[in-house]
Order: structure tokens, then sequence, then C-alpha cells
């Protein structure tokens, strides 16, 4: 398996008080599947995506990619923050270009890549802006673009459109549907939104909380192109409702 | 048009100011010798231009300056990256610089004129000393403020040191650097004239004490406008080098 997540429990200490991140949690990831983390705040969705990241380290168990054993971030994973973490002092090119100057690419290459990429994500043209001089959306797609420039094998997203307004928040979703099938990457993506969710992953991993769990893993059979008001889709989605209790048996009257 | 009506702000505020020293020169029964008038201080001005003697100082003043405070500036940020990144070890030197920042540094004078004699070092030591402190502690805290996920990303794209400090410390620490930067320089101007005063027998401050030991209270009087006009001007350079340098923070000036 690619990714091997086995019986990782974390647990942090607040106000005095333990908190379990997650309760022996496993996890098995193939190449190139897109895999959305769901659920509520407290779930432990994001301790498990710093864990994968080399962010944290879990405190039993063991976190694995391609073989071995996760113990700090490395550049051929890259994460998406939801602050975009764009360095502000750098124009939309440079920033582009961050990861490149310590994979040691020359100049000229730079450049080159970081234009390929920022055509990738619709923002040729903006190479000479500075990240306050966009929107947040267009902040996030440098972000992508930055990410993808290294040529990661695998991108963490941590609720990456969290931030950002619904309409802006699909046009990216779609985009980054698009850029997994072209760029053939594994993506992980953290997200509390369940709609995201099926309208970007292969499978769903539900998670709980208190103490942090998976209750169950979802396969998504959508296949590339999804629509979000076709019926398999809602299909989908009334399911991952029912996992989260948010369906209720209903009784409904109608007065006509 | 902005800067047409704060030029115009300046006469009528500068206008006012003389006003009141002419009117106070007026009524007061003191010897114009010891209480000049703006105009006899005014001629004074003239005539420290016509024989050299002001330009000669302030060629001698901005000397000590210039290197006091750049050397105080670039040791001071430079330890502050350093120490902002290891709070184990500031939190063992910062009771010491609490202990010495409330010290004016003109309390050092004795002690640095015994130790370096009398010229242009004891004016660069007081200026340094001025300038050290607010310098050295806004970086440190700059550096402890920035961002987190400025330093998560720097992991993840493998920047290491030193290239983490230059391509991503410094500049995310900048703009509060850069108030302490300019905090320094106004207090490092005005314990330049305190330091020439004792610790020297030239520059601006140098001048005020001739002046006195003359009994020549308009030169004195020139002197002092002199070390505010140039204060002013020092003041308004680095304003515009800040806002240069900052623009290309992504337009944040």
């Amino acid at each position: 398996m690619y990714i091997e997540v086995k019986d990782a429990c974390k647990n942090y200490v607040q106000d005095g008080k333990e908190f379990v991140a997650l309760d022996n949690v496993s996890l098995d990831i193939e190449k190139g599947e897109f895999i959305c983390l769901l659920g509520p705040s407290g779930c432990g969705k994001s301790t498990l995506l710093n864990a994968l990241a080399g962010f944290e380290k879990v405190n039993s168990g063991s976190v694995k990619i391609d073989g071995k054993e996760v113990s700090a971030p490395s550049i051929n994973n890259i994460t998406i923050f939801q602050n975009y973490g764009l360095l502000p002092w750098r124009n939309v090119q440079k920033n582009v270009e961050l990861g490149l100057e310590s994979k040691k690419v020359p100049k000229s290459e730079r450049a080159a890549i970081a234009q390929k990429y920022l055509e990738l994500v619709g923002l040729s043209g903006y190479e000479k802006r500075y990240p306050k001089q966009l929107s947040g959306g267009q902040q996030q797609r440098v972000a992508i673009a930055r990410g993808l420039a290294v040529d990661p094998d695998i991108i963490f997203m941590d609720e990456p459109f969290g931030a950002l307004d619904a309409i802006t928040r699909m046009k990216l979703q779609e985009d980054i549907l698009r850029i997994s099938h072209e760029e053939k990457k594994t993506i992980i993506f953290v997200t509390h939104d369940i709609e995201e969710a099926v309208f970007l992953a292969d499978r769903i991993v539900v998670m709980m909380a208190d103490p942090g769990r998976i209750k169950s893993i979802v396969k998504v059979p959508l296949g590339e192109h999804r629509n979000r008001t076709g019926e398999n889709f809602l299909y989908v989605r009334d399911r991952i409702f029912e996992l989260f209790n948010m369906k209720t048996d209903e009784y409904i009257e109608y007065y006509i | 048009m902005k800067k047409l009506l704060s030029l115009k702000n300046v006469i009528i505020s500068v206008s006012i100011l003389i006003l009141i020293w002419q009117l106070l020169f007026t009524v007061s029964s003191y010897d114009k010798a010891l209480f000049p008038s703006p105009k006899m201080a005014f001629d004074a001005l003239v005539e420290l231009i016509e024989n050299g003697k002001l330009f000669e100082n302030i060629r001698t003043s901005m000397y000590r300056f210039v290197t006091g405070y750049f050397s105080s500036v670039i040791v001071a940020v430079v330890l502050g990256l350093i120490l902002g990144r290891i709070p184990k070890l500031f939190q063992y030197i910062n009771p010491a610089v609490q202990l010495l920042r409330p010290i004016s540094p003109t309390a050092w004078m004795p002690f640095i004129v015994l130790l370096f004699g009398i010229g242009d070092v004891p004016a660069i030591v007081i200026i340094f000393i001025a300038a050290f402190f607010p310098v050295l502690l806004s970086t440190v805290s700059a550096v402890g403020n920035i961002d987190p996920v400025y330093l998560k990303v720097s992991k993840n794209f493998g920047i290491k040191q030193p290239a983490l400090t230059w391509k991503v410390i410094f500049p995310a620490a900048f703009p509060q650097i850069a108030n302490g930067i300019h905090l320094a320089l106004g207090t490092a101007w005005i314990f330049l004239v305190a330091g020439e005063m004792v610790g020297a027998q030239s520059g601006l401050g140098y001048q005020i004490i001739d002046a006195r030991n003359n009994i020549r209270a308009d030169i004195l009087l020139a002197t002092i406008l002199v070390i505010g006009i140039i204060g002013i001007l020092l003041d308004g350079l680095l304003k515009l080098i800040e806002k240069l340098i900052l623009k290309s923070w992504g337009g944040a000036a």
C-alpha cells in the first residue's frame, strides 16, 4: 500500500484535560487516489493530515508513506493551507518559484515552470502582482501552483477553500478535480463540507469526534465528471448525511 | 494637493513659533545677549554658515551619527534575529537587557570618557547604546510574532538555514523591525548632542557648549534650530526609505 496508517493514536492535553485527537486510526491509501477526510471539528481530520504531512508525530502506531515512516515534512509531499501561506513580499512568480529554489533548479527553468503552472491554475498574466493585490481564491490558486511546481507525489490540503465564498469555492473545486486528473497526483483533502467531499473524492473517510476516529469509508463511484444536482450525486450525499445521523426518519405531511 | 496643504501647515506652524519667540523677546526684560530675538539667531546662523564652522560641525556630527547608528542597527538586528529564534536562550538574556535598557546612555558618559578619552568614540558609543535596545527588542519580538504558516511552508519546501533567515524570517519580521529602527533614529539623534556636549571638542553638541562658554546665546539658539531641522530631515529620509522597501511587501505602505 502506498500510504499506510496503522493504529495511530494522538493525545493532547488542553487546559489540564486530556483530549484524544486520534484513537487507533488505521487507513490505507493507494497512489493516485483522491481522498477526503470528512468530519466535524475535533474529529482529528487535521491531526491525521498533519501526521501524514510530517508536521506532527503520533504518540503510538505508525504512519508510512511508500514504506517509510514519516518523520518530517518533505518537498515530495506538499501541504496547501487554508490561509494560503504565500509570502507577501514576493510577487506571484517568485512565490511559485519558492520550492524550485531549494531544489536548485536554474533560474531560467524556474521562470518557465512557474509560467506553466500559473497557466494551469488560470493565472497567467499575474506574475508580477503581489499576494495582497489578489482575491482569496486567486491567492489559493497561486499556492496550488507553487505546490505543483515542485512536482510532488502527494498534495495535502487542509480545508483549502474554507475561507472562500461559495461560488469561488465551487469554481476551485472544479479546478482541483481537473488538475488532479491531469497531473495524476495523490490528493488528501480535509473538509467539513459534505458536498465538497462528494464532489471531489474517490473515497470519503468519514470521521467522528471525541475520541477522533474513523466511522466509515465511503467509495464515491461517480467518475471524472460530477454533477452537483445529478441523481447519483444526491444519492451519495444522502448516504453521508445518514452516517452523521443528520437525516431523520422522515415523516412529512404535505398540506396542499 | 496634499503636499501643498501640508507645506501650508508647516509655514503656519513655524510662523506661530517665531511669533511667540519674538513676543517673549519684546516683553521680557532679559539682557538681549542672554535671550536673543529670532532675527539675532538668524544672523548668527548666517555668520556660522559664512565662516564655515556650521558645515564643519555638521559633517563631524553626521559622521559620528551614521557610524554609531548603523553599526548599532546592524548588530542589534543580527542579534535579534538569532535570539528571536532561540527563546530558551533569550529568557536568560532578557532580564539583563531589561536592567540595562532604562539607563540613560548619558549615565555611561563619564565611564566612556575615562575608557576612550575625548573625541569621536564617546559620541559614537552613546549613539550605539541609544539605538541598540529598541532595535534589539523590536527584532526579537518581530521574529517571535512571525505567522507560523510561513515557517510551516518553509519546512515543507525544504528551505534550511541560512536561507531560511534571509528568505523568510527577516522579510517576514521586517515591517516590525523597521518600526524599531525608526524609533531608534530619533533617540539616537537626541543622544548625539548629549554625547558631544560632554565627550567631544567638535560637532553640533560641542558647538552648543562653545557658544555657552563664549556667552553667545544667539549661536546657541541657531545651533538648536539646526539640530531640529536635521532631525526632521533624517526622519523624513528614513520614512522615504521605509516606504520604498515596504512597497515590495505588496503595497502594504
